[in-house]
């Protein structure tokens, strides 16, 4: 009898199975994850979750008899007081005593994506480039550098200067014949049988000389695998540094539950990208009416509130939290806001003002969001005349492209909102490798 | 009796690969000695709950082929699992030569000596001597078969594109119930015997040679039609449909041939296991209680463990009764390990009743050797139908419900009593009879000379009809497989009348044909 320990083996032998029912269902799954949305917080994006999507199309049909309908017997255990003869009324809802109990609802299917696979399909759905997706994928954010050499490597790390250096040193080391010194031999044994005279018993040792140099040629190769040397790289972490991110956003009664939608998403991505730069990164949350708290995320999303429409009180509130927490000697400050775009007009100035003077000197990044209706059949175009916050922002639009705004009407259209971020980082990457 | 062993196999729940081993052999000796079991080799493998997941999703198969149906069937399982819905296993055992034992890491040294007797022996002994397992597997193969299956669809994926193949695994899989021989075809004869038969044959003829029967008057012969002929050469009506499909499906590929035979293959080596559920769990069920008893006694497990395996013995043969809401069709543990035990006392101490009602085993004693006799003629139905008492009928408080679709109420039609024994024995056996509970479907005809429209027939019995959704989604890919429209007509059991009629085109009729 054999007994074998198999907890060993590599694991995930399912994965392809997987993956192929994932890609089978993806179109269902996608909506599942952009349902899902909804019901998470923006920090808890990384996390592995669960989603529930239709069983139509995973169904497998089998050749089976119908649940209900013609004549059945059914044996039953546990009789207590019936007798020959007694009649029941027939309970409703299909067979009686078989299955009838699955746990969960037939039509619906729930499973656990992780974390690499929800996050692909979020990503999928804003239609990020590739390329930015993978940044945004790939788990701790490491670089690689050179560090010393190795013995056994990729084809493509072979150092072939050290790997020379080695071969020549080993030759020398061993006395392997240098072609210079077979050519020798070779030209002297040419030399004599081309002169006349009797020089057969010279030429043969030379013959059986030359013979000797070429099998210790043989023996001693030009290149021995234990001569190969290969460049060993080892990751190293990115420089660690932490971040706030501000979330203003406008909670008046003109935001509808699209516009909140849209904007989550937009938090949710910035959220995830600054994961990616920083080793801490913090949230807050303002909300604005004509007056501005700093609240939870659930309250942010989704409680209502009236009044006017005062963006710089929102600014104001942020400033103040800046002072009491977050020195901007110690923190990277990014800003996120979102509005549809009211604002009182005797307002915007002071807005304009502590953007310009107070908010971009220490902010890293900001990024306006003007919200739009997603049916607005005119949405963005040339005859829709510019709200009010869209103007006054306007003047700051320059600024070393550390204010972004952009408006949005569907969620598509999020992802261009990021792309000055990722093309300075790229730039600065490239700056960093050169 | 065997003396009490010095000290026991091993104390708390920890085991190593050592304690495993002795309790291997242990066990190997109380098997012999009390049960005589015959037994392929074992191999015991442990491995963790996730590679137990990995197992469960392709049907207990350490390897398989690639199918996302796989990967749902993970899914389904995973989640049952962390929710806490559903525990898993202790072990699996796979049907081969040597028997392969899956054990798990987590489970306590107890449990495993449990396993061990449960599947390692009893599932064991009853894969080696159960006739439809002779007949219908071959455990000496089925791990290559599988090997050569496995690379034989990954080559067709890397040469045909993988989403041809799943294409044609869908099809295959839908139909995959309707893939199965149910009859042995006959032997292959050899020529010595044959020669014998005639000669018998022969002599018998000569024997009973009367010249009066010359003088009876003949009828007609019956003249052969063409549909006739058309139908034999097809060898209809034929009710695996794969293998039909295999062989004369005009428009398959050959490696879509082949790729249907391996998955009718694989659905034949499953086939005696849907058959035996009952009796291979009452087996191991059966086997695990005699050797834990006997371990017990001669002092090799403590009082403990053996606490501890009465407490999941005792969960695994637990029965709600229909009115507990927990009720979900009887437990193939708890009836065959009541009827094993019923068989054993019926041979050692009946009443009159048993002497009765089971003439041939009543008294004479020999447990084993008519358990034996059992586990390797019978198959869950004949077994219910044979040896199912009248004292358990009663202790279980049996009755049957019948279910008319005329009426409006269901009615007891038999409870335990005198009366009902028969009657609830016969139902309950046929609920384990694969021929009554699987739909009877058969391919009858093609039109050849016409559009080769390919029909079949469900026998519906007490006018029950198939799932309109799934026979109408399966016709889809059977329409695909055929290459031409199909049709599928119920009728019914009793007086031959269509029920009701599905039709499918395969999708892209119009493209394929010239």
């Amino acid at each position: 009898m054999h007994i074998i320990d198999r907890r060993l083996n590599p694991g995930g032998k399912s994965l392809v199975n997987r993956q192929r029912f994932l890609r089978r269902a993806r179109s269902l799954v996608q909506r599942a994850v952009r349902d899902s949305l909804k019901d998470r917080s923006i920090k808890d994006l990384e996390q592995e979750s669960e989603i529930t999507i239709d069983r139509g199309e995973i169904h497998e049909p089998t050749l089976h008899r119908a649940s209900s309908g013609g004549n059945r017997d059914h044996i039953l255990p546990g009789n207590k007081k019936y007798v020959e003869g007694d009649e029941l009324p027939r309970p409703s809802g299909g067979g009686e005593g078989e299955g009838g109990f699955q746990g969960e609802g037939e039509d619906e299917f729930r499973f656990a994506l992780t974390r690499e696979e929800f996050l692909d399909l979020f990503l999928d759905d804003l239609e990020l480039p590739e390329l930015a997706k993978k940044r945004l994928t790939t788990g701790d954010a490491q670089g690689v550098r050179q560090a010393g050499y190795t013995t056994s490597g990729s084809p493509s790390a072979l150092s072939v200067g050290r790997t020379m250096r080695n071969s020549l040193s080993r030759r020398i080391a061993l006395k392997r014949p240098s072609s210079a010194e077979m050519k020798r031999i070779e030209e002297e044994i040419a030399r004599l049988e081309a002169v006349d005279g009797n020089h057969a018993a010279e030429i043969e040792t030379l013959r059986e000389e030359w013979r000797k140099l070429d099998r210790r040629r043989k023996l001693i190769s030009y290149i021995d695998p234990i001569d190969l040397r290969y460049r060993r790289f080892e990751p190293t972490p990115k420089p660690v540094a932490q971040a706030v991110m501000f979330c203003l956003m406008d909670v008046s009664g003109s935001m509808t539950e699209h516009m909140k939608d849209l904007a989550k998403r937009f938090y949710a991505l910035l959220h995830l990208f600054l994961t990616r730069c920083y080793r801490h990164v913090e949230v807050v949350f303002i909300r604005h009416t004509d007056r501005a708290e700093e609240v939870d995320e659930n309250t942010f999303f989704y409680s209502r509130d009236t009044g006017g429409t005062l963006v710089s009180s929102a600014l104001e509130k942020m400033l103040e939290v800046v002072r009491d927490r977050y020195s901007p000697n110690d923190w990277n400050i990014y800003v996120a806001q979102a509005s549809d775009g009211d604002n009182m007009t005797s307002d915007n100035p002071k807005t304009v003002a502590l953007m310009k003077d107070q908010i971009l000197p220490i902010a890293q990044y900001v990024a306006y969001l003007e919200v739009g209706r997603e049916e607005d059949p005119l949405a963005g175009g040339p005859m829709l005349r510019p709200t009010d916050l869209w103007q006054a922002y306007s003047a700051l639009e320059d600024a070393k492209g550390r204010f972004v705004m952009r408006k949005v009407h569907h969620r598509r259209e999020i992802y261009p909102v990021f792309r000055e971020l990722f093309q300075r980082r790229g730039a600065a990457q490239r700056a960093q490798a050169a | 009796m065997t003396a009490k062993a010095a000290q026991p196999l091993f104390e708390g729940n920890d085991w190593n690969f050592d304690v495993v081993q002795k309790i291997y052999d242990t066990v190997e000796q109380v098997a012999a000695s009390e049960l005589a079991l015959d037994t392929y080799p074992n191999q015991l493998e442990v491995i963790t709950a996730e590679q137990m997941l990995d197992a469960y999703s392709s049907t207990g198969m350490p390897l398989l082929y690639k199918h996302w149906s796989f990967g749902k069937q993970f899914l389904v399982n995973e989640m049952m699992y962390r929710k806490g819905m559903r525990g898993l296993a202790y072990e699996l055992v796979i049907n081969s030569n040597p028997c392969i034992n899956y054990i798990m890491e987590e489970n306590s040294a107890t449990m495993q000596t449990l396993v061990i007797a449960h599947a390692a022996f009893g599932h064991n002994h009853f894969f080696k001597n159960n006739y439809l397992f002779r007949q219908w597997t071959d455990a000496g193969g089925i791990l290559d078969y599988l090997e050569f299956a496995k690379s034989y669809i990954s080559s067709c994926e890397e040469r045909y594109g993988q989403a041809q193949v799943e294409r044609l695994l869908d099809a295959a899989h839908a139909l995959m119930h309707q893939g199965v021989h149910r009859y042995p075809r006959a032997q292959v004869r050899d020529l010595k015997a044959e020669a014998q038969r005639e000669a018998e044959r022969h002599a018998h003829q000569e024997k009973i040679y009367n010249d009066l029967w010359r003088t009876l008057p003949r009828g007609k012969a019956k003249v052969a039609t063409a549909a006739d002929d058309r139908r034999q050469q097809l060898n209809l009506p034929q009710e695996n449909i794969l293998y039909f499909l295999e062989k004369s499906a005009p428009r398959l590929e050959p490696w879509q041939r082949e790729i249907l035979r391996i998955t009718r293959l694989i659905a034949q080596y499953f086939y005696p296991q849907t058959q035996t559920k009952v009796m291979n769990e009452g087996t191991a069920t059966y086997c695990h209680y005699r050797i834990m008893t006997a371990l017990h006694e001669q002092g090799h497990i403590t009082e403990g463990s053996f606490m501890e395996f009465l407490q999941s013995h005792t969960n695994v043969v637990h029965q709600p009764m229909f009115d507990s809401g927990h009720y979900g069709g009887f437990n193939p543990y708890w009836l065959g390990f009541n009827m094993m035990q019923d068989i054993a006392r019926i041979c050692v101490d009946p009443t009159e009743e048993d002497r009765q009602w089971f003439p041939d085993i009543a008294g004479h004693g020999d447990v084993e050797g008519t358990l034996k006799h059992i586990w390797a003629n019978y198959r869950d139905e004949s077994f219910i139908s044979q040896f199912l008492s009248p004292r358990l009928m009663r202790s279980w408080k049996l009755f049957k419900l019948s279910d008319r679709e005329q009426e409006s109420s269901l009615k007891v039609d038999a409870i335990h009593n005198e009366r009902g024994y028969r009657e609830l024995r016969r139902s309950l056996a046929r609920q384990y009879d694969i021929s009554w509970q699987e739909p009877d479907i058969q391919i009858v005809d093609v039109d050849m000379a016409g559009d080769r429209k390919l029909i079949l027939e469900h026998h519906a019995m007490n006018g029950i009809l198939l799932d309109q959704a799934d026979a109408d989604r399966v016709l889809h890919h059977l329409a695909y497989l055929w290459g031409y429209e199909v049709c599928l007509n119920e009728v019914s059991g009793e007086g031959g009348s269509v029920l009701k009629e599905h039709k499918a085109k395969p999708e892209s009729a119009k493209a394929k044909l010239p």
